[in-house]
This record gives C-alpha cells, sequence and structure tokens, in this order.
C-alpha cells in the first residue's frame, strides 16, 4: 500500500543557483499527483528531493522536510533506505544494458543481497504484468538485453524494475516524454492501474496527461509552487492567474 | 527560379573526390598500422618455425655444444611471472581507477594518483627492474620470481588504472542513478553496475597492460634473472622466454639463434592466445542487443 507525503518549507540549491523556495505540499496516498509547469521551473528538482537523489549532485543542498508516514526522510533514516521505500522512473528510459530483462527486473532486489530463485521468479512475473509488459517479453526473459526492447517497452521495463522492490511511493519524472502516442497510452493506462496500490507522483509536460491521470495537480513556476489543487479545478477554474496563462498556452 | 542550395557541378565533383581521397587515407593507416605486425610475424615464422619441435616445449636447454633442448622451463617461468604480475597488478590498478573515477573525481589526492599513474607510465622498464632489485632482491639477498612478478604487476598498473577510469567515466550517469534510484548502495551500483557495465572496456585495458608486460626483458634482469633448470618456486631464481631470448640472441652459437627465434615465435604466439582466449571467454555471456 501506498503511503502519503507531507512537503514542509523545501529549499533546494545547486550551488548558488536557488532551485526551490519554501515548497509546501501534501501529496495524498494511493493516488496519482501530477506536477506542470515550464522547463527550468524545478519541477524535476522537486521530484528529486522526495527520494534524495537531489543529493547524489556534490554541489546540492536541501533544507526543509519531508515526511513519510512517521518518518521524515532527511532526519530519521539513510537515503538508501528511502530510495528503497520510494522509487522512481526517470525521463528516459535507463535499463542496465548489460543485463537481461530477468536480470533488469530483479537487479534491485538481488543487489541487496535477496537471491530466492523462487521467489525472484514470482516477484520479476508479477512486476513484469503490473508494468503491462509479461506478454511482450516472457519468450526471451534471459536471452535478451533489456537495451534491446524498444523505447516504449524499455520504459516499462524500467517501471517493472522499480516496482519490483515494493516502494510505497513512485515518483516519474516525465516517464513518456520520449515517447511515441501508443506507448504513451500504454504508460498512462498503467499509472491508472498503479495508483490503487501506489502513492504516484508524476510530472509532465503534457497537460492532457495530467488531466487524465492525476486527481491532484501542482503548477510550479521559478522554483515556486504557485498552485495546487484537485486536477479538474486546475484545469478549468484555476485560483491564480498564472496558472490560467500557463494552462491556455499565453507563455511557457 | 533559381534554388540558392544548388551546388555546381565543379563542386559536388569536388565534394565526391574528396569523400573518396579520405576513405583512401583512412584505407592506408589502417594498412600502415597492422604491416609491421603481420611483417614481424611472417619474419618470425621463416626464422624460427623451422626450430620448433615437441623438444622445444618439452625439453630444458642443453649445454654449449649439444644440439636440441628446448624453452619448457622459460614458457611454464613466463606463465608464472605473468600470474604473479597480473595477481597484483589487475585489481590494484582497477581499484585505483576505481577510485579516480566514482570517488576522488577532482579531488587533490585523485590528481596525484592520475599524475602518479602518468608518469609511472613513462618510467623505463630498465628503472622499473633497478628498482625492485633494491626494493626486494637486495633485502633477501637472492634473485626470485616474486620479484620478477612484482616488477611486471607495478608495470601494469598504470595503464589498468587509467583505462579503467576512462571506461567508468564513460558509463552514462543515466545508469548510475537507475542503480541508486533502486536504494542499491553506492559502492554496491558501482562494483555490480558502473564497473559491469565498463567491463569490455576495463578488461581491454588489463590486456594491452598483459601483453606489454608479457614481452619485457629489463624489469626481470635484475629479479627473476633466469634459470636453465625447471623451477617453479617462487623463491628462486626463474627462467622466462624474453629472458632465454635475450641470452641466447647475444650468443655466439648458431644452434642458440634458431632457438632464440623460435622462442620469439612462442612468445608472440602465446600472447595473441592468451588475449584471444580471455576476449572469448568475457564475450561469451553477452546477451543479444547489449550494447
Amino acid at each position: 500500500m501506498g503511503v502519503g507525503l507531507q512537503v514542509t518549507n523545501l529549499n533546494a540549491w545547486y550551488g548558488t543557483n536557488h532551485a526551490l523556495l519554501d515548497i509546501n505540499l501534501p501529496i495524498p496516498a494511493n493516488g496519482a499527483t501530477a506536477l506542470i509547469g515550464p522547463s527550468g521551473c524545478g519541477k524535476s528538482t522537486f521530484v528529486r528531493c522526495l527520494n534524495r537523489m537531489h543529493e547524489t549532485n556534490p554541489i546540492a543542498r536541501v533544507t526543509g522536510s519531508v515526511r513519510m508516514g512517521d518518518i521524515d526522510i532527511y532526519a530519521d533514516v539513510s537515503p538508501v533506505e528511502v530510495r528503497r521505500r520510494v522509487g522512481m522512473v526517470f525521463q528516459r528510459a535507463n535499463p542496465f544494458p548489460t543485463m537481461s530483462i530477468y536480470d533488469n527486473v530483479a537487479s534491485g532486489l538481488r543487489l541487496n543481497g535477496f537471491s530466492n530463485r523462487r521467489i525472484l521468479d514470482e516477484i520479476v512475473e508479477r512486476s513484469l504484468k503490473n508494468a503491462a509488459l509479461w506478454e511482450e517479453v516472457k519468450g526471451d526473459l534471459k536471452k535478451k538485453s533489456g537495451a534491446s526492447l524498444s523505447g516504449g517497452q524499455q520504459q516499462r521495463l524500467c517501471i517493472a524494475r522499480a516496482l519490483a522492490v515494493d516502494p510505497e511511493v513512485l515518483l516519474m519524472d516525465e516517464p513518456a516524454s520520449a515517447l511515441d502516442p501508443v506507448s504513451t497510452a500504454k504508460i498512462e493506462d498503467l499509472i491508472f492501474e498503479l495508483k490503487s496500490q501506489y502513492t504516484i507522483v508524476i510530472v509532465t509536460h503534457n497537460m492532457q496527461q495530467a488531466a487524465r491521470v492525476a486527481e491532484r495537480t501542482g503548477f510550479f513556476l521559478n522554483g515556486k509552487l504557485v498552485e495546487f489543487d484537485a486536477t479538474h479545478k486546475i484545469f478549468t477554474n484555476p485560483g491564480d492567474k498564472r496558472t490560467e496563462d500557463y494552462i491556455t498556452g499565453r507563455f511557457g | 527560379m533559381t534554388r540558392q542550395y544548388k551546388t555546381s557541378t565543379a563542386k559536388r565533383m569536388w565534394r565526391t573526390a574528396s569523400n573518396h581521397i579520405a576513405t583512401g587515407l583512412a584505407i592506408l593507416s589502417t594498412i600502415l598500422v597492422i604491416t609491421p605486425l603481420i611483417v614481424i610475424f611472417i619474419y618470425l615464422l621463416y626464422k624460427g618455425a623451422s626450430s620448433l619441435n615437441l623438444a622445444f616445449f618439452t625439453q630444458t636447454p642443453r649445454p654449449v655444444g649439444e644440439t636440441g633442448g628446448g624453452m619448457a622451463n622459460a614458457i611454464l617461468g613466463s606463465g608464472l611471472l605473468l600470474a604473479v604480475g597480473s595477481a597484483l597488478g589487475v585489481p590494484i590498478g582497477i581499484a585505483a581507477g576505481i577510485f579516480l573515477a566514482e570517488f576522488g573525481r577532482g579531488g587533490k589526492l585523485a590528481n596525484l594518483v592520475r599524475f602518479t599513474a602518468d608518469v609511472l607510465n613513462g618510467v623505463p622498464s630498465i628503472v622499473m627492474g633497478i628498482s625492485v632489485y633494491s626494493l626486494i632482491v637486495l633485502p633477501q639477498k637472492h634473485f626470485s620470481a616474486l620479484a620478477g612478478g612484482v616488477a611486471l604487476g607495478i608495470m601494469m598498473i598504470p595503464t589498468i588504472t587509467r583505462t579503467t577510469e576512462e571506461m567508468l567515466l564513460m558509463v552514462p550517469h543515466a545508469i548510475r542513478e537507475a542503480a541508486l534510484g533502486l536504494g542499491v548502495p553506492n559502492w554496491r551500483s558501482v562494483l555490480s553496475i558502473t564497473l559491469r557495465t565498463a567491463s569490455p572496456g576495463v578488461i581491454t585495458g588489463c590486456m594491452l597492460a598483459f601483453a606489454r608486460v608479457a614481452g619485457e626483458t629489463a624489469p626481470l634482469l635484475f629479479t627473476a634473472f633466469g634459470n636453465q633448470f625447471w623451477s617453479v618456486n617462487l623463491n628462486q631464481p626463474i627462467a622466462a622466454l624474453p629472458l632465454q631470448i635475450y641470452v641466447y640472441a647475444l650468443s655466439p652459437y648458431d644452434e642458440w639463434h634458431r632457438l632464440a627465434w623460435a622462442g620469439a615465435l612462442v612468445l608472440i604466439i602465446l600472447i595473441v592466445v592468451s588475449v584471444s582466449l580471455v576476449r572469448y571467454v568475457t564475450t561469451r555471456g553477452v546477451l543479444k542487443g547489449a550494447s
């Protein structure tokens, strides 16, 4: 089951560049939350703060708190522990090129020392089914490299890989931006399926996509969260002039 | 209406011609690179193949004046020296490369290590022999296979370190992020993901270093020293193919000259075979479509 996140006074920097300013945002459990905004507005930085990937950049810095259930991910646990519980799917599909499809999905568990073959088989099958990829790859799980799949399949493989470690939250940073409409539709269907079991945060440039998959939407501009509300409200009756300008295409 | 971008016939012909010239130059360079290797190999075959027989691989050298005999002890000795050298050079070289690419990036220590490796790469091999002589042979008061192996191992380190670093830096950042994003600890990600992704290049680096030191004579002169008899004792002087070739080639006897040629041929063949074998073994498991 998913767990909600509570972000309080989050600030982030890259060197001297203040990338996020005082973000306060509740992310409800078991639902999809979309983040929209023009390029460079801090959406990606924000999701990277939710699993502490932001700090893998040596010049990056964060203040504020992110609570996941009862724990503060910046104070109570290690980044490695956070990332086990908060999975991430990146903008560009990044399967491990030397690994087979099976090994890609099993990698998160194996690299953490889990090696029970029977249970791994089950988890790999379930994860690939959840990622709507099982039917397409079940014949050559161990024969083909993850890098030999098509772009859309690779991205679903990455989703399966993230699901295999059974995270509570799934962060998706523009997961469909490099994909064709058919693959995009598959990923969207998938998000729709998954959001009953996981808390999903999805960054997207595609406003129709946000409207289709997410119950709640946040609009970022210049490192600030301008507006956060129910998706239909954001798209039909936004409370802020800047949100309205952005979704109607007047800038950005 | 004339189209502005349409070029004249002369220009198009020049473009085609320059294309052919560039291709021709590339082919010519390739031939120039391969030719010496082929010429050397053919010459070695011509000079050495006639002296190759079973005895060469099974017998130890005979005293001056007697015909026959072989270099079995030198072949075995070279193998042992290279095994000791690789056991020392490969792990240290790879570990230092990992440090440079993954942990020390941009730090003072990393710059120092990188600089040292480059200087070490340029140190003449005879100097390496003398250094190991004073470090190991003098305190022990005798020549040994171990000292020879250490000299070869130290010579392997810089090549392996620098190629490992370059290859690790070529692994896309996205791959590292994928591993970290799964909650994999950094050290595990470096070993199981980054190093594994870079492994074809890293192995090439190790093979380059291996092939380079396999033919070295100078660092062995004062360390392994050479031996006319069977020895597998790491604590005793040991024979090595390059040493044996060196001694035989400088001797005044025709019989020994022929054996030196045969030894050179065997040395080259052994290097080619071992490099190909490692390549075959390490690429066997590569999957369909893996990059």
